[in-house]
């Protein structure tokens, strides 16, 4: 029910109500967005319960948080407070080293992040429901989402053109499940819907991610540490939805200030999109 | 017979499929051009808040609200039933409904995500019971239906299929894991409209 939406990283319930008005389909509760985590360095862990529920509270569209690689039992908490979507995400500190959460003990749908299709694969195998790219969180640079974009959807248009007995041999290049492998060849899509995140900081960034094939985007630090969050994020929504209208574009890409500044990928220590196995 | 379904936000390649496995092609609409030159909309499943302000920014609103007084076919699910119907409880404070069913819902009307449940819908049409898999996700649940309103189809004592004369809508996702049903319905309502004497033989 996400598809064609935008899913917005929120601190407050202020900024959760900024997002519900702007049209969010979903809001991301996190206590940092990314750019933060980066600039303050240290462990970056779920957010207190209370935050949460504050945001919980404020509005009536779906709520997602965040819990570390491998970190089963803050996605058990994370649970506890009905929370719509736990993401298994790279931007805070992993607390595995080896292995992601195994999703299927949990009732509520988990989104994961992939740099690659076997990455994907392999979270799907775990019982992610969605996947979506990782971009690099924080930079407000699109560059390493198209990348994981085009690597994804494009190793799904090869695979769809191998053959049976070429298929093993993705499966072992991949390191994903065969039958997965398999059913993808079949049907030419993952199995789950496949997102985009990581980077989006203007309207014409989201365009890009849904062109390139994404179903939906998640944008995080791009709104709310730009000049005009509001306009802003109601300039992204329209633009996910007309994201094949160039004249649209236009006309919601006027007047909103500043983006955030950004950084280009040679000036980051720590690449988040590394994090995960 | 042209479908439209309303591709602002939410799960309209499901809807999309399900008509495809019924043989239909149909087209997204945007815009207030792709609205004209369709004979049915499909209102699908996503975030009613989301879509209801899309509306207003496409400029779909009005020309909608036009069609659907002189009897616009259209089918609603989920959030597509919350944007028909009447009267919304639980809404966003600026969220206009667009007024074509005669019923009372409210947004997540069985609780959050991990509410969400499946059971098993019956439809009686007169001459059989139709069985299907009903799913809800974060579901609307009516809570009033005007007179003039059909039920087709209760479930745990809701109703969660009605109709009102071209206006059909569901509270559950008949687009995912549905045997395809409640989508035939929806044509043979846009056939009845477009030649109502040959219906029958366009049916079989």
């Amino acid at each position: 029910m996400l598809s064609g939406g935008v899913i917005m990283d929120v601190v407050t319930p202020e900024q959760a109500k900024i997002a519900e008005d702007a049209g969010a389909c979903a809001v991301m509760a996190l206590e940092r967005v990314p750019a933060d985590i980066r600039r303050d360095g240290g462990i970056a862990r779920m957010s207190d319960p209370d935050m949460i529920e504050g945001i919980k509270a404020a509005v009536t569209i779906p709520v997602m948080a965040k819990v570390r690689i491998g970190h089963f039992v803050e996605a058990q908490i994370i649970q506890s407070l009905g929370v719509d979507f736990i993401d298994e995400s790279e931007v805070l500190t992993p607390a595995d080293e080896a292995h992601h959460i195994d999703k299927f003990k949990f009732v509520i749908p988990f989104v994961c992040g992939a740099t690659n299709l076997g990455e994907a694969l392999r979270r799907i195998s775990e019982g992610a429901a969605m996947i979506r790219s990782k971009g690099e969180a924080g930079t407000g640079n699109i560059v390493e989402a198209v990348r994981h974009l085009r690597s994804i959807l494009g190793d799904i248009r090869r695979v769809g053109q191998a053959d049976s007995a070429e298929l093993f041999d993705w499966a072992k290049q991949l390191q994903a499940p065969l039958p997965l492998v398999q059913e993808l060849a079949e049907t030419g899509r993952l199995p789950v819907p496949l997102f985009c995140a990581g980077g989006i900081a203007t309207p014409a960034d989201a365009a890009l991610a849904m062109q390139l094939g994404a179903e939906a985007v998640f944008v995080g630090s791009g709104i709310f540490k730009s000049d005009e969050p509001g306009p802003r994020a109601r300039a992204i929504v329209e633009a996910t939805t007309h994201f094949e209208d160039a004249d649209v574009l236009a006309k919601v890409s006027r007047g909103l200030g500043a983006p955030m500044t950004g950084i280009g990928m040679d000036e980051i220590n720590q690449r988040y999109a590394e994090r995960g196995w | 017979m042209n479908i439209g379904i309303l591709a602002l936000q939410g799960a309209f390649a499901a809807h999309e499929q399900a008509f495809s496995d019924l043989g239909v092609s149909v087209t997204r609409v945007k815009t207030p051009a792709d609205l004209a030159g369709v004979d049915a909309l499909v209102l699908p499943g996503g975030e009613s808040t989301t879509m209801s302000m899309l509306l207003d920014s496409s400029g779909l609103r009005t020309p909608l609200e036009i069609r659907l007084h002189d009897g616009f076919p259209v089918f609603g699910t989920c959030a597509g039933l919350i944007m028909l119907s009447s009267d919304i409880k639980d809404g966003r404070r600026d969220q206009r409904p667009l007024g074509a069913l005669s019923v009372t819902v409210r947004r997540n009307g069985y609780g959050r995500q991990i509410d969400s449940f499946e059971t098993p819908i019956i439809v009686d049409d007169g001459a059989q019971q139709i069985e299907m898999n009903g799913v809800f996700i974060r579901a609307p649940r009516i809570e009033e239906v005007g007179s003039n309103v059909v039920v087709l189809s209760m479930a745990n004592n809701d109703p969660v299929l009605v109709r009102q004369g071209n206006v059909l809508a569901a509270t559950f996702h008949p687009e995912l894991g549905g045997n395809g049903y409640v989508h035939q319905l929806f044509l043979e309502i846009v056939e009845e409209i477009e030649s109502p004497r040959h219906s029958k033989m366009v049916r079989n």
